[in-house]
């Protein structure tokens, strides 16, 4: 049995603490800074939307993938599915802080929402706006938040179902749960295919109301398996050097490498996709989105570029570099930092604006979500054996060669 | 040592040893073509004949034989031409991305599947030949310099981008179906009697030797070549769907399009492959290496590309509504409650609602439903084409040119050729090629073939 090793606890509790320390300065020692105004007064909010939203993704992500693998009857990845779990154990806290982020908006508690604005969608109003109000239908706080909730609960659910069926492996050869779990994991994929989309759009799309793209919910999909993917080979590859997962050789981290690799490809696509179609056709009401982030945010916007695509295609590319664990670490660092990055380019033009920069607030949160996650991760890993014991397919991933 | 889950099915079914797949392969070129065969052939090389002489008819006269009018520039010519480039999706998909993903069960399809894909990438390259008007200058297309007399072509255009798209496409395509081919046309080869056969086989195998270097070699090209086609079935469609998409016409310009037009092509892609492998299984008798297990994970596929598909439907639907454009709300209402709302909600019930049918266990295993639905889904895809082309245009910012489009003998003549050219390829390469990749089959004989299986769970109850 694995044990939470208490260092790493240690560790664990001090990014947390660092985060409290970083959201409280942000929440209540910030407004000694100069500038006011509502971009000023996001920024810890923001910040707080950026990282949770980031690190619910690596968990849904996780989900996505484990739902995959039962559902595909994929066989090599029998010896990381504890990983998977233990990742999607996240799954309800960023959750839970997702739906305090949505009910705060909802009550003008902070101003992510643009459309939450004091009679933008109100005829007599000065500050009243003709296209949000046409989206009123969709983009009104009780219908939102029942979104939320439905997204929230519905994923929940289905980490908490697998992960039963998955502890009956445990207990013997009887291959009842693992059945259920495709049953399961084809149910959720259905529910995720539509909700990630559209959760997308409700929390990050709608915070520039005016802007749509049909291919963002798509578009952020695979922002977040990349953070998950990479998220996993992280742990593994922690676990292995830690002298755990005796059952996984070489063969398996070049897989997950692969997938870091060929999804940065994927994501980059997508991103192109959206952004060469926009830019090429030059409409006013879309263009209007990578104005600012082709301004303000010019460096950062490429930085994340770069960190996504052109360092996962130079570096993985090579099948040396896939099996070398402390390349695959270092590239799934940078990895990790890009898609934060692009987390942070698409929350922080439309909330925090001109008052933007990356200091103790975001880099504090980010730090306090680390601990966090580590601390829920670790403590579910350390709950069961790392590997699900009578899983029909352990043979054939402990012979993976490839 | 590879080694296969019990819960795993076989992939080749009945006692068959290494000389049977042998022989069950190179049967149908040996032997003489079983009567079903002629009929289609015949069917098809008529409708192949007329196909031609349409084809002839526009030439000669221009581009008024059709039934293309001011408001409706572009019709059929380019409906045909998404819906056959999207049908060469699927062969390259499974030969490479399933490659890619070790998937087993591609080798009894892989070889019909890039066959068909080769044969429908040559389809659609007539439409834009033709579509010219003056086809003697298909040169232009390329870039030439400009002492040929002319200006180098537009790199701006999309339509520029496609000819580069889909003749590296066809290229790869062609290549890695040739590698493929070498080690069986080698087996041809070697089991030959006539002089000038085994002449023919044994120029076209390369002096295949079946050395250890040799499939050494062999493996090395595939990966590679599957590395390079893996981008490359994503790349062609979505370029063609550009053609569209950086257009300012609403229904044209939406960013989903990329994504959304590759997973409609393996979607058609796979109905087709499913189409040709169910008439060729019952004519060749292959029902041992196309098993009903491959029959369904390729209705699994068309399952999950249809929703795929039905979710960008969705998305654009609503996206039209949300964006607070005028112009796009009224193009999607358009389709669906326009003059033209049948097409709409053919291509709906088509490739949505019809691939929904296969959550069902005992649908998805019925031959006969299974070949129906196949058929359903590419006269939906050649429908989703129609209304994505034809109402986003019938209809354009000026009223007072709204008009409708009526397709004329020689639009729908040119079409049923290609089907015909089409299947005329494909049952001469059922004659004349080995259509199972009987090489690659033969690798996992010892641990995916059903008697071999049994073999092993008997061995394993003993100990």
């Amino acid at each position: 049995m694995y044990q939470f090793p208490a260092k790493l606890k240690t560790i664990s509790y001090a990014l947390i603490g660092i985060g409290l320390a970083a959201l409280l300065y942000g929440f209540f020692a910030g407004g000694a800074d100069a500038g006011h105004g509502h971009g000023h007064d996001n920024r810890p909010w923001a910040s707080l939307l950026i990282n949770n939203f980031f690190f619910l993704g690596i968990s849904l992500g996780a989900l996505f993938f484990l739902a995959v693998q039962y559902a595909a009857n994929v066989g090599w990845s029998a010896g990381i599915l504890r990983i998977l779990e233990g990742i999607t154990s996240f799954l309800p806290v960023a959750g839970g802080i997702m739906l305090v982020i949505v009910l705060a908006s909802m009550f003008h508690l902070n101003h992510l929402y643009h459309w939450t604005a004091e009679g933008i969608m109100d005829p007599e109003s000065e500050h009243f706006d003709s296209i949000i109000h046409g989206k009123k239908a969709f983009l009104n706080p009780l219908f939102f938040i029942l979104r939320s909730v439905i997204y929230i609960i519905g994923w929940a659910y289905a980490a908490i179902v697998l992960r039963k069926l998955s502890l009956q492996g445990d207990r013997g050869t009887d291959l009842t749960w693992y059945n259920k779990s495709i049953k399961t994991s084809a149910i959720f994929l259905v529910f995720f295919a539509v909700t990630s989309s559209m959760a997308a759009w409700d929390w990050i799309m709608s915070i520039d109301t005016h802007w749509f793209s049909t291919l963002f919910g798509w578009y952020v999909f695979a922002g977040i398996f990349v953070s998950s993917v990479t998220t996993t080979a992280l742990i593994a590859i922690h676990l292995k050097n830690k002298g755990h997962l005796p059952w996984l050789n070489d063969s398996h981290i070049h897989d997950l490498g692969k997938f870091m690799f060929a999804f940065s490809i994927f994501w980059t696509y997508l991103w192109f996709s959206q952004f060469m179609l926009i830019w090429y056709s030059n409409i006013p009401e879309e263009v209007t989105y990578y104005m600012p982030r082709f301004g303000e945010f010019k460096g950062l916007f490429i930085t994340m570029l770069v960190m996504n695509f052109i360092f996962p295609l130079l570096i993985l590319m090579s099948r040396d570099s896939k099996r070398n664990f402390g390349f695959l670490s270092f590239m799934g660092a940078v990895m990790i930092v890009g898609h934060w990055l692009n987390v942070y380019i698409m929350v922080t033009p439309g909330t925090v604006g001109l008052d933007w920069s990356i200091g103790f607030v975001e880099i504090g949160t980010f730090l306090g979500y680390v601990g966090l996650f580590i601390w829920v991760v670790f403590k579910r890993l350390a709950a069961v054996p790392l590997l699900i014991q009578h899983h029909p397919m352990n043979k054939e991933s402990e012979h993976f060669h490839i | 040592m590879h080694y296969e889950s019990p819960v795993r099915e076989p992939l080749i079914t009945g006692d068959k040893s290494y000389h049977d797949i042998t022989v069950d392969v190179a049967k149908p070129i040996e032997t003489n073509a079983p009567r079903s065969w002629w009929i289609a052939f015949s069917v098809s090389l008529i409708a192949f004949l007329w196909g031609i002489g349409c084809i002839l008819y526009t030439i000669g006269e221009g581009i008024g034989v059709w039934g293309l009018n001011r408001t409706v520039n572009w019709a059929w010519d380019i409906t045909n031409f998404v819906w056959w480039v999207g049908i060469g999706h699927a062969g390259t998909l499974i030969s490479a991305v399933l490659l890619l993903f070790r998937q087993k069960w591609r080798m009894s399809i892989n070889r019909s599947a890039e066959a068909m894909t080769i044969f429908a990438v040559v389809q659609a390259a007539l439409f834009p030949g033709i579509h010219m008007g003056r086809i003697w200058l298909a040169y232009f297309v390329f870039p030439i310099p400009n002492q040929f007399g002319s200006l180098w072509v537009n790199f701006n255009s999309p339509l520029l981008w496609d000819v580069f798209a889909i003749s590296t496409y066809f290229s790869v395509s062609l290549v890695f179906w040739y590698v493929g081919l070498i080690p069986d046309f080698a087996m041809l080869r070697d089991r030959a009697i006539k002089p000038i056969q085994k002449h023919i086989y044994g120029i076209l195998s390369f002096g295949w030797g079946g050395k250890a270097k040799h499939w050494q070699r062999f493996e090395e090209v595939s990966l590679v070549l599957a590395g390079l086609a893996t981008p490359l079935v994503l790349s062609v469609h979505t370029i063609v769907s550009m053609d569209f998409a950086t257009s300012v016409i609403p229904g044209w310009h939406t960013t989903i399009f990329p994504p959304y037009f590759v997973a409609g092509a393996i979607f058609s892609g796979f109905a087709m492959v499913q189409t040709l492998l169910l008439i060729m299984r019952k004519m060749f008798k292959m029902e041992a290496y196309i098993t009903i297990q491959h029959i369904e994970m390729m209705n699994i596929i068309i399952m999950v590309t249809g929703s795929i598909v039905g979710i960008a439907y969705i998305t654009e639907l609503f996206m039209a509504w949300y964006s607070g454009v005028e112009y796009e709300q009224y193009a999607f209402l358009n389709r669906a409650t326009g003059p033209y709302w049948w097409a709409y909600w053919s291509m709906m019930i088509c490739n949505v609602f019809s691939p929904q049918l296969m959550w069902f266990k005992k649908l998805r295993t019925s031959i006969m439903f299974t070949f129906i639905i196949s058929i359903v889904v590419n006269i939906g895809m050649w429908f989703e084409r129609f209304v994505i082309i034809v109402t986003s245009l019938h209809r354009d910012y000026l009223p007072s040119s709204w008009t409708m489009f009526s397709p004329s003998f020689v639009d729908i003549g040119i079409f049923i050729g290609t089907i015909g050219f089409f299947f005329v390829l494909f049952l001469l390469y059922a004659r004349s090629f080995p259509v199972i990749a009987q090489a690659e089959l033969k690798t996992i004989l010892k641990s995916s073939g059903e008697n071999y299986k049994k073999l092993q769970d008997q061995n394993h109850g003993e100990h």
